[in-house]
């Protein structure tokens, strides 16, 4: 009974969002604010709604109720508790719920924010957005309806892909989901702006925490999903260009551009028709992505049996969303009034040129995901795009990008001084070279990218110390003045600072790949393998039953330079549940950032060795760790005091009582 | 410096960039990409020793010898059939009469030298390039349908 009524209660929010996508819209064309208030209501009722929906979905995984199809079909009795909780989005269906209800979390917090927002443009991106939710709505009750039931219902479950029952994937797909929708709000934002015709830095103030936030979940998501290929699929690597990654990669570029280009916009009145058709991209990025993935048109390792139906009604969501929102920008674009131009030379220009290269990048992974699939339908020919061709693209446009970052960073507005700059950040280019110099010394007849890159990085940090350093310190003496000048520093400048040295930190991670090691031997216990000083010695081997599978365990001594350094324990898991399949749990021990990884392959005829997969991976987990200061410099931003209290006061007249704005802080 | 020069200055840098992404992308299209081929194509086709590329196919049943690291085994699609050595550990998934992907170099006896076997996330999964090869065989039904994520 709960399950139709959560079914009833799918199609309620589908009415509700048409209201709130309709009439908002009408109310703001009669200049009847009370009618185009109405989407606020409408937006925490279609939320509320989802919720209840998404949450009897969820009981029913945890009580295995396999009446439910969509149960059956993913989940079993004997699975530990927490993934048939994760489980509830661990399968299509289940995750366009998901999908839905994060959308409408994102409109409900909108309807919520009330004293940040001017009415009218509140009203226009809730109807906006509203629009995304009916359309993926229609896509849940049409194709893909969680809440089927089966008559009579099957004694057990078929189980959910035992690569999906792990703790990283389980939280991977919802911090990736905010990530992606959140851009609808940036998406519905600029849909109201060019429907209304104006836009200008409150509109860009009002975004930017917005952005920001699906920014950093996004950023979050990407590391996570990233970290999780790392130790389950037991091959060390960390990313793949595989199109379902840069399907995740390309609406994060596009939105780290647009998060710089927001800055200009709100500081300078400049870059507003590039704004918003990069708002327009970001989340077009997104949808691309989720098309991409739901419809199983590429050739990936993530991609598994799909539905054509499903992919066709995504495609013409696709095309009405992106299409028109296109559509609309080219008819409304050259109305909005344009901002003035600028010197080259200056915090802008730098800006400009950041969402150049970022742009340029986020095109060649297009090209290079979308290409083989044109070339497919256009000449039968099957080719795929690896790694090799985006190392060849993709880094040559990133790391001259990365060169400039400090420049732009601790560049002047309006006019900049790019000789004064260059004193200023002279101490952080010293550093990064000594770091060079001194790592390439130790290292010497190694990989030379390696000891480059780690430069690179040390630059990154030291620059954006230095230049917080520099704000804080130079223009003010003594202690306490030193205190109140950082005191009085705004938090997105710690928030940026911090979001640029993640950057460093996660290019040194990279950077120090180039010294992984790969050792593949058979062995048998007692057997050593050595590379470096690091050796592991193989124990045993032996069975071991989990609660929905059998193991195979090798468990193996670590010594590092001769001192023991405990144990690995590295596995081989066969699901029963689910046709013997087998999957990888990978040993890995942490020495600081750096990891030893074990994996096993497979049993040899003889019974008693196994074949083994060493690496070492120094620095790895920087990668991961630079990401999350990364996120954690986007969220320092948002609470930055500007975002909250400089917001204009609620106009009491009608329409357009913008007014002027006051300037921001910094 | 005048609005015009700011501007013409601006637009240079901006078809600068783009101009050096397009000659990149140019570039590596060249030189990295990888065509797909099934076995009746590496022989009807009569591929040339030294190409790389990847086939697929399914492993054909009986047909896999392990020795120490390296496996051999034949890729078929029920018609022909191209044997692969490959040393490494093979991923969770390979098993004989499923399908597998791989890259590598066709050496001159017709032995297909594979540097990577693809691995999979799911026993249902058929790499789509593997059913196409096997559609035009007549070989290959469509699995009942079966959601995942």
């Amino acid at each position: 009974m709960l399950v139709e009524i959560a079914h009833f209660s799918l199609a309620l929010a589908l009415g509700l969002s048409l209201v709130q996508m309709v009439i908002p819209i009408w109310g703001v064309r009669r200049n009847d604010m009370a009618l185009a208030r109405v989407g606020e209501p409408a937006a925490v009722g279609v939320f509320l709604l989802l919720f209840f929906a998404f949450s009897v979905l969820m009981y029913a995984y945890a009580v295995s109720d396999f009446s439910v199809q969509n149960v059956a079909e993913n989940s079993h009795s004997a699975k530990p508790f927490i993934y048939k909780l994760t489980g509830t989005w661990g399968n299509h269906e289940g995750s366009m719920v998901l999908w839905v209800l994060i959308l409408s979390l994102f409109g409900a917090l909108v309807a919520l924010a009330r004293k940040s927002l001017p009415d009218r443009l509140r009203s226009g991106t809730l109807a906006a957005q509203a629009s995304v939710t009916v359309a993926f709505l229609l896509f849940i009750l049409f194709t893909s309806n969680p809440f089927n039931r089966l008559d009579p219902a099957p004694p057990e479950g078929n189980d959910l892909n035992p690569i999906l029952q792990d703790l990283g994937l389980a939280i991977h797909p919802p911090l990736l989901y905010i990530g992606y929708v959140g851009f609808s709000i940036t998406y519905a934002f600029a849909i109201a702006a060019l429907i209304d015709g104006r836009i200008d830095a409150v509109w860009a103030r009002a975004v930017r925490p917005w952005t920001l936030a699906a920014w950093l979940f996004l950023t979050l998501g990407i590391a996570m999903g990233s970290y999780w290929a790392y130790y389950e699929l037991g091959w060390g690597g960390w990313w793949f260009w595989d199109p379902v990654e840069n399907a995740s990669l390309m609406p994060w570029l596009a939105g780290t551009a647009l998060i710089h280009s927001t800055i200009v916009m709100e500081k300078r009145d400049s870059l507003k028709v590039w704004t918003i058709l990069l708002a327009i991209l970001t989340f077009s990025l997104s949808l691309l992505g989720t098309f991409l993935v739901r419809s199983g048109v590429l050739t990936s390792v993530h991609t598994f049996a799909t539905d054509p139906q499903r992919g066709l009604f995504i495609l013409i969501i696709l095309m009405v969303f992106i299409g028109g929102s296109l559509a609309l920008f080219a008819w409304r674009a050259p109305m909005l009034r344009q901002g003035g131009l600028f010197a080259p030379v200056s915090r802008e220009g730098t800006l400009v040129i950041n969402n150049l290269f970022l742009a340029a990048a986020c095109g060649t992974v297009f090209i290079g995901t979308l290409y083989p699939l044109a070339l497919e339908g256009l000449t039968g020919a099957k080719i795929s795009v690896g790694p090799p061709f985006f190392n060849a693209t993709f880094l040559p446009l990133v790391i001259p990008l990365l060169l400039l970052l400090p420049f732009g960073q601790s560049m002047a507005w309006k006019r900049g001084d790019l000789l004064g700059t260059a004193q200023r950040l002279a101490t952080a280019i010293i550093i990064g070279v000594v770091a060079t110099v001194m790592i390439f010394a130790v290292t010497y007849g190694g990989p030379v990218a390696a000891p480059l890159g780690i430069g690179l990085g040390v630059f990154l940090i030291a620059s954006a110390v230095w230049d917080l350093g520099e704000r804080i310190i130079a223009r003010a003496s003594g202690f306490r003045a030193i205190l109140s000048r950082a005191a009085g520093l705004p938090r997105s400048a710690y928030g940026s600072a911090m979001a640029h040295a993640g950057v460093g930190i996660m290019v040194i991670g990279i950077a120090a790949t180039a010294w992984a090691t790969e050792d593949i031997a058979v062995m048998k216990p007692g057997d050593r393998l050595s590379r470096g000083g690091t050796t592991i010695i193989m124990q045993q081997i032996f069975p071991r039953t989990g609660p929905n599978y059998r193991e195979l365990v090798g468990r193996f001594a670590v010594e590092v330079d001769g001192k023991e350094r405990g144990v690995i324990d590295s596995m081989k898991r066969t699901f029963i549940t689910r046709n013997n399949m087998q999957t990888t749990e990978a040993g890995i021990r942490s020495f600081g950032p750096s990891q030893l990884y074990v994996s096993l392959g497979e049993i040899q005829p003889d019974g008693t060795s196994v074949g083994v997969r060493m690496y070492t991976k120094p620095l790895i987990l920087l990668i991961w760790i630079g990401s999350i200061v990364m996120a954690f410099g986007g969220a320092l931003s948002i609470t930055d005091r500007r975002f909250r209290v400089a917001a204009p006061a609620k106009p009491r007249a009608k329409a357009g009582a913008g007014g002027p704005h006051p300037q921001p802080a910094e | 410096m005048t609005r015009k020069q700011r501007r013409l200055a601006i637009i240079g840098s901006c078809g600068f960039v783009l101009a050096i992404a397009a000659a990149l992308v140019l570039f590596a299209m060249r030189d990295s990409i990888v065509f797909f081929h099934g076995p009746s194509d590496v022989i009807d086709k009569s591929i040339q020793a030294g190409t790389r590329f990847r086939l697929g196919g399914l492993v054909k049943e009986g047909s896999v010898v392990r020795e120490g690291q390296t496996v051999t085994f034949d890729v078929t699609d029920t018609s022909k059939q191209v044997r692969v050595t490959y040393t490494g550990i093979l991923p969770d998934l390979f098993r004989e009469g499923q399908g597998v992907v791989t890259e590598g170099v066709l050496q001159a006896g017709g032995l297909f030298k594979a540097d990577s076997v693809l691995a999979r996330h799911d026993e249902n999964y058929m790499p789509r390039e593997v059913a196409d090869a096997l559609k035009k065989q007549g070989h290959w039904q469509q699995a009942p349908a079966k959601p995942q994520s």
